[in-house]
């Protein structure tokens, strides 16, 4: 199945031990530990240097950990990688918009590894493409260049690319960036979407109201794992104070809307 | 009518001007293709770089008496991986390195060919001598414009998945690491290949133009490349004929067509185009950053 159920090892879908991560000598994660099961919305908040970008591009299989391990869906990082169980969703400032791709070769670009060496898509990828286009609503502008949606329609177009992937795992970098109320419902419904099919999200935010509205997880992070686990038990006021260097900040999500945050 | 027909077939009597115009087609295909790869990534620089980093590898295989290809390819893609090497090694950003590693190859074959005893003409590495092309040089260019037309059609969508998104193709389980290198020696045979029709200096216009015409033409790669290649061989056949009956400079017809192609389309092209742009919003196009 391109993209039903994902396949599923055991109930957990990402196990992380005492990983340490250094670049040159500079430690960016150490001793960090975490295990996600299958099925959850789990919020990655922490300073800027954190260290969840690096988390990140470890769980993709980017950077070499200096100690510790990683396996997702209790494989190894390689051959989850070969089975394409993790996708990652980036910010939209790291695409070229202007790049002559339209949405329909995005999302297919999904598809990849699985095809032939010349990518010819199978009957079977272009099923997988039209069932994620379908899912986010963006069908009928396949034909669009990616750069001629609107902003939530980009956002959609790499969700659907994540689906088209068939990932189990997704990794999400900023996804309510520059995003207004109406897309971010409708993004915030396919999540839990998402996570209804077994899935797990990982999304790394600095909106603290997020947290506590759909993700029923929540890993903070400052240099290691502070504390994981479910949001109500991990999300207190210490660990808040523990995982932005001593600011107190408010655990709900009055405090920490923040009314400008849809600016460009 | 007539004149026309005798401005066009009376060359094609000449043998070097129907080689020329054989090579030179093969040729643009190979740079126009390449090129959308160029432009798109951004590698404008990069290709200058590699383009002058190969004349010290064409003096040496010429002094050796072997194909200048091996040599040119060899300090192309050494040039290459020098840059990448001082860029990781140090802080020093990249156009600086690429600036410091072209100019510095580039000396070094200066130098050698003033002082190898060889029957190399400086000029025609230079400026390139595609009316004088040897057969040893044809076969030597159609078997690298092959090989490379192959490889980049072959993994076409992989590489316009690398120059899309790498951490995506990366996190599907892609050797970005390969392809970028790949691209890098195409690059390389491509540079050595456009050198045999306009040399050193202007190789880096067969290898950016076309692709940057093209680009403000359409928003699919496919077309992309079509009307990129369209556009190189549409140059060099023009600029060649042009060359031959105002017994002009090859190489600078040839890229001077190309250049005022490019102009053509940035003033009329239907969606990129200046006067599309001023007419969609006659405000906007006084303020181009707005």
């Amino acid at each position: 199945m391109p993209s039903g159920q994902p396949p599923l090892h055991g109930n957990e879908r990402i196990s992380v031990r005492h990983l340490c991560v250094d670049y040159h000598g500079v430690v960016a994660v150490h001793d960090a530990s975490l295990h996600l099961d299958a099925g959850s919305i789990c919020a990655l908040v922490g300073m800027n240097g954190a260290g969840k970008s690096t988390l990140f591009k470890a769980l993709m299989g980017f950077v070499r950990p200096s100690a510790g391990s990683i396996a997702i869906n209790g494989l190894p990082l390689k051959e989850a990688r070969r089975a394409r169980a993790v996708a990652y969703v980036p910010q939209t400032e790291s695409v070229d918009w202007n790049f002559p791709v339209n949405v329909q070769e995005v999302v297919m670009m999904g598809r990849y590894g699985s095809m032939n060496l010349l990518r010819i898509p199978r009957p079977l990828d272009r099923e997988a493409v039209k069932e994620a286009l379908d899912r986010v609503d963006l069908w009928p502008l396949r034909q669009r260049q990616i750069g001629a949606l609107s902003g939530g329609q980009r956002k959609r177009a790499f969700l659907a690319r994540a689906l088209a992937q068939g990932a189990s795992v997704m990794l999400l970098d900023e996804p309510f960036n520059g995003v207004d109320i109406r897309t971010e419902k409708l993004m915030i419904e396919l999540f839990e979407q998402f996570r209804r099919e077994g899935r797990t999200l990982m999304i790394s935010t600095h909106d603290l109201a997020h947290v506590t509205s759909f993700c029923d997880q929540v890993v903070l992070i400052n240099k290691t794992v502070l504390a994981y686990g479910e949001t109500s038990s991990v999300f207190t006021s210490e660990n808040l104070a523990l995982t932005f260097g001593g600011l107190r900040l408010e655990a709900t999500p009055a405090a920490a809307t923040d009314p400008d945050r849809q600016a460009p | 009518m007539t004149t026309l027909l005798t401005w066009l077939v009376e060359p094609l009597q000449q043998e070097f001007m129907v080689r020329a115009l054989l090579v030179s087609t093969l040729v643009s295909c190979v740079c126009g293709l390449l090129s959308c790869y160029m432009t798109l990534k951004g590698w404008a620089l990069m290709g200058d770089a590699v383009s002058h980093a190969v004349m010290p590898g064409v003096v040496i295989a010429y002094a050796l008496n072997l194909p200048f290809a091996v040599g040119a390819f060899v300090f192309g893609v050494g040039s290459v991986a020098l840059i990448g090497y001082i860029k990781q090694m140090t802080r020093i950003k990249e156009d600086t390195v690429i600036g410091l590693v072209f100019t510095g190859f580039f000396a070094l074959g200066l130098t050698l060919i003033s002082k190898v005893r060889s029957s190399i003409d400086l000029s025609h590495i230079l400026f390139g001598n595609v009316l004088g092309i040897s057969s040893s040089d044809i076969l030597q260019t159609v078997l690298i414009s092959l090989l490379v037309l192959t490889v980049l059609v072959v993994l076409r969508k992989d590489l316009i998945l690398f120059c899309f998104d790498p951490t995506h193709a990366r996190s599907i389980g892609l050797h970005t690491g390969v392809l970028h290198y790949l691209l890098l020696s195409m690059l390389s045979l491509a540079a050595v290949a456009g050198l045999q029709t306009v040399g050193i200096i202007l190789v880096v216009a067969m290898l950016v133009t076309p692709g940057a015409t093209a680009y403000l033409l359409t928003d699919r790669f496919d077309r992309m490349v079509w009307l990129s290649i369209l556009s190189a061989v549409l140059s060099s056949v023009a600029g060649i004929y042009w060359s031959y009956w105002m017994d002009a400079s090859t190489a600078g017809c040839i890229v001077l067509v190309q250049t005022l192609l490019f102009l053509l389309c940035f003033l009329l092209a239907p969606r990129h185009g200046l006067l599309a742009q001023r007419r969609r919003s006659p405000r906007a196009s006084r303020f181009p950053s707005a």
